[in-house]
């Protein structure tokens, strides 16, 4: 099975489209006095113009971005497996409720009496996670799951403060995501790095070894980026709080888990939500997303301001009073847009129906797993849940590495999955193909994969060239990082071609 | 079966039976007991179609929006004009639900539109590199300072009291913990931030100076003198732009000698939302791109060598750097990013002065006219779109009066200067019709005579 090429049309950047005189606004005519702006500011203040920007017309930017879109691959289009993203399928009913001009067309600073309706969706919505986490308080501020992270670190900060605990240490296993470290540092601690044992777990007694009076949490991704589940995380809890230290879960992977477990039970103290992963919100080609972090009893008056509340009357309102709360992360309330939308897709679902789109994205891992295993390399057989990681090892004596593998998957139709990570599979390929996918697609990738890891065999060449029908071929990155051309300028001359433009670097 | 899954109970058994698996339980098997969920989560639904939207328009009924009101709040966030394309093109699945870029060949057209927003962002602030951008424009701030104690090695930094007070408590929520002194530079009579004590403040070991331009109370600060000050020192000037529609009318931050310029794009074509998701910028000098946080597209060549786009300088990153990264940032505002590049395109050069000028004009006749019917504009005229006006009453009540017209009001000042009783900060951009300033002023002033 091979996809037939799609259409490429050719597309300038905009300001290459650009004519004098053009444009593509309409506003109505001024209805008062125009006012000069010399009147009130020196000459020095003002500008003339903006220096390049575009001069199109309103059909040109049609054209324009219609073009560029079709060069992405997206998940309404196929199978999008990358691992530890949840590329689920984003509900149309979603986008519908939130352009109800009612919910988005609300100024953030408009008093709590002319916004109960928005304000009863974020303190649905923080009842709700608190449910499906079992943790005792949300908030929704945090923008990204990273911006979570940093959050709940801060909280743990604000946790030991208040006990005069100068804590140093964050443990780390080494199979966490590079936001975690990075959150930690951005917080003030120094990051150690914990192994994973031979299970693909936390090793637990490197755990217990790097675990003393100056820990002041540990960050555990479950089920981990190997996609396998951290059975003794009830234990790592308990050992954290003998020390006074914390339990933070990143949830970037609970998809796997809702109606099975709630990390209320497992003794986390502080955790993030992907809204843009686990609770359908479209990824946007890189964002928005939404990190509401939950906590436990003990964390909860470290929450950031302002949370959404209920009034014994019955009314909401913006909660500020918190006087330990570790303040703002973000202007007004966070990515509200992503908090309608994650409601609605809640309550489309019901708790019977979450439980059963956990139990259907691990089904569909466990089905790749399945067909896969004897072609790639298995490095942690343990049971996988939600993801399965695969590595190139058989591959690599051919010539063909993970990324060869990931580019001819596109010739196939279908996204590559997540290469090169976790960190300690080395060639890594992480798949997730997510409850969304059903038999028929699942099966597609599968011979897929066969046919690829069968050319790998007989005619590699094929494969360490690939892609060979999208719209560009591999894309050189080195050049792109060493002689960076980070913006459009206009040329010193004027007829050069772009792609000649593209040769000189300029 | 759930409308959003794709296997029937056969296909399930079928697969299983594959896998040698008698029930998807088994696959769960690893969490211990102990931790079990022994019952169903307590949610409402499932709900149909109809019955989500019906529960949405409920809920929207119970607010007030800029469609049907009249605004005349900003603070941060701006009623503005959205061309109708900008909803037409972002809805497209290609753009809205796609993953961030991280397969450069299938993602193409997510790539280019960055690299042109970040042209974009270049040519408004007249800087010479920008980010695919951040959160939004408090977190960029943030972003800002972090980046001039990186590259300055300084850990002490004076900011203006008129930088937006949301802004001013992210950033002091990401410091807290560090080591940093952050002096705060008082207003002067103009509602402008006091220069002449920042240049007593800043040492050689100030790491940078920070205002916002138009300031919170929509004053417009002397950036030159402000950069003149910074250079002194060895230390940068940061800017915050929280109204980017003003740079239609105003010189560039870098122009003006603006080392980093932050700010928040809602105002190019992102609707209220309510406060997000909306898209921070950042963009800075050239020669310290590499210190910039969060991702960045550069410009390349394929295999066959044509022109291409990528995510670029990625050993800053977490993924890469981890704990020695410029930042924890993985998802940025992309498709935030993608509206207000649109906005800017639809724009275009005429449209952003044109706009800007509409704004300015609103606003000076809002600011005539209650100034002629008695109200005192506390700092003059130095403004764009945005002044503070005495009310005679406190601003919750004179609110409520609006509210009972339909019209959101101003924003009291005094929940952030407690000296600012009675002191309403007003927003007057194009979307106002002189028959709501009429009104509004009319209210206003019945308030400011009574008392």
């Amino acid at each position: 099975m091979r996809t037939d090429p799609i259409v490429n049309i050719r597309e300038s950047l905009i300001f290459e489209r650009s004519t004098p005189g053009k444009t593509a606004y309409s506003l109505p005519p001024l209805d008062v006095p125009a006012a000069d702006p010399r009147s009130a500011l020196e000459p020095a203040l003002l500008r003339d113009e903006i220096d390049d920007f575009p001069e199109v017309s309103e059909f040109d930017i049609v054209r324009h971005f219609t073009r560029l879109s079709t060069w992405n691959y997206h998940i309404d289009i196929g199978m999008y497996p990358l691992g530890s993203c949840t590329m689920k399928y984003n509900p149309k009913l979603n986008e519908k409720l939130w352009r109800i001009p009612g919910i988005s067309a609300c100024h953030p600073l408009q008093d709590d009496s002319l916004a109960q309706g928005n304000l009863q969706i974020q303190f649905e919505l923080q009842q709700i996670l608190r449910e499906i986490t079992g943790m005792a308080g949300v908030s929704l501020q945090p923008a990204a799951g990273a911006h979570g992270e940093l959050t709940g670190i801060l909280m743990a900060r604000a946790y030991h403060n208040s006990r005069n605990q100068r804590r140093k240490f964050v443990l780390i296993p080494d199979s966490a995501h590079g936001t975690n470290p990075a959150s930690a540092a951005i917080a003030g601690y120094q990051v150690r790095s914990i192994p994973s044992n031979a299970d693909g777990r936390v090793d637990f007694d490197k755990f217990r070894e790097a675990l003393h009076d100056d820990v002041a949490c540990l960050m555990l991704t479950n089920p981990n980026t190997l996609g396998i589940f951290e059975r003794r995380i009830r234990e790592i809890a308990d050992l954290l709080h003998e020390k006074d230290a914390l339990l933070y879960m990143d949830g970037a992977n609970f998809n796997a888990l809702m109606g099975y477990t709630r990390p209320g039970e497992m003794g986390v103290d502080v955790m993030h939500l992907n809204l843009h992963k686990t609770f359908s919100t479209p990824h946007g080609g890189g964002g928005p997303g939404a990190g509401p972090v939950a906590v436990s009893r003990r964390l909860e008056p470290f929450l950031p301001v302002p949370l959404a509340a209920k009034k014994q009357d019955g009314t909401y309102c913006l909660d500020f009073n918190r006087p330990q709360s570790i303040g703002r992360v973000r202007a007004f309330m966070g990515n509200f847009g992503m908090h309608a939308r994650a409601l609605g897709y809640i309550l489309s679902c019901g708790g019977a129906g979450l439980k059963e789109i956990s139990e259907t994205a691990v089904l569909n891992a466990n089905y790749l797993r399945h067909r896969l295993q004897g072609l790639l390399d298995l490095p942690y057989r343990q049971d996988s849940f939600h993801e399965v990681v695969f590595s190139d090892k058989l591959q690599t004596k051919k010539g063909v590495k993970t990324l060869d593998l990931a580019k001819r998957l596109m010739d196939f139709g279908f996204h590559p999955p997540t290469i090169y990570f976790p960190l300690i599979v080395p060639g890594a390929l992480m798949i997730e193909p997510t409850e969304s996918e059903g038999l028929q697609e699942l099966d597609a990738f599968v011979e897929a994969m066969q046919s690829i890891l069968r050319e790998a065999e007989e005619n590699p060449e094929i494969v360490v060239t690939a892609p060979h029908t999208t719209k560009l071929r591999r894309l050189d990155e080195t050049r792109a990082a060493r002689q960076t051309v980070l913006r459009w300028r206009r040329a010193p001359e004027q007829d050069k071609t772009p792609r000649e433009a593209a040769r000189a670097g300029d | 079966m759930f409308r959003y899954l794709s296997l029937t109970e056969q296909e399930k058994q079928r697969m299983l039976q594959a896998m040698g698996r008698g029930s998807t339980d088994e696959l769960f098997a690893a969490i211990p007991e102990n931790i079990r969920l022994k019952r169903n989560l307590d949610i409402p639904g499932p709900l149909s179609e109809t019955e989500v939207l019906r529960f949405f328009k409920e809920l929207a009924a119970r607010n007030f929006h800029a469609d049907d009101n009249a605004y005349f709040l900003g603070a941060g966030a701006y009623h503005h004009f959205v061309p109708v394309v900008i909803d037409a093109l972002i809805s497209r699945a290609e753009f809205f639900t796609a993953y961030t870029p991280y397969q450069p060949e299938v993602a193409q057209g997510t790539l280019q539109s960055i690299f042109e927003f970040q042209t974009l962002i270049c040519q408004l602030t007249g800087l010479d590199v920008a980010n695919a951008s951040l959160y939004d424009g408090s977190t960029a701030l943030a972003e800002a300072l972090l980046m001039a104690e990186r590259t300055r090695g300084r850990r002490h930094f004076v900011l203006s009291s008129l930088v937006h007070p949301q802004y001013r408590a992210v950033v002091s929520t990401y410091t807290r913990n560090m080591e940093w002194k952050i002096d705060l530079l008082a207003r002067t009579s103009q509602g402008l931030t006091h220069l002449d004590a920042a240049a007593s403040l800043m040492t050689d070991s100030t790491a940078a100076l920070v205002v916002q331009y138009p300031n919170f109370l929509g004053g417009i600060e002397d950036l030159s003198r402000a950069a003149a000050l910074a250079r002194r020192h060895g230390a940068m000037l940061v800017v915050a732009v929280a109204e980017p529609i003003a740079l239609g009318l105003l010189q560039s931050p870098g122009a003006l000698g603006a080392d980093i310029c932050v700010g928040e794009a809602q105002a190019l074509g992102i609707p209220l939302s309510y406060g997000g998701p909306y898209a921070g910028f950042f963009s800075t000098r050239d020669d310290l791109k590499r210190h910039m946080p969060g991702r960045i597209v550069g410009q390349t060549v394929d295999a066959d060598g044509q022109r291409g786009f990528v995510l670029t300088l990625a050993t800053r990153e977490q993924h890469i750097r981890r704990e020695k990264a410029t930042s924890n940032i993985c998802t940025n505002e992309g498709l935030c990013a993608l509206m207000s590049s649109i906005f800017m395109c639809t724009l275009g050069k005429d449209g952003m002065k044109e706009l800007a000028k509409q704004n300015f004009s609103k606003a000076h006749y809002a600011a005539d006219q209650l100034e002629r019917r008695g109200n005192k504009i506390v700092y003059g005229r130095r403004f764009f779109n945005e002044f503070v006006v005495t009310a005679g009453a406190p601003v919750a009540r004179i609110n409520a009066r609006l509210a009972a017209e339909g019209i959101v009001g101003g924003y009291d000042l005094s929940r952030d200067y407690p000296e600012m009783a009675n002191q309403m900060l007003v927003c007057v951009t194009e979307q106002n019709t002189r028959q709501e300033i009429d009104r509004f002023v009319q209210i206003l002033s019945a308030a400011e005579t009574a008392a």
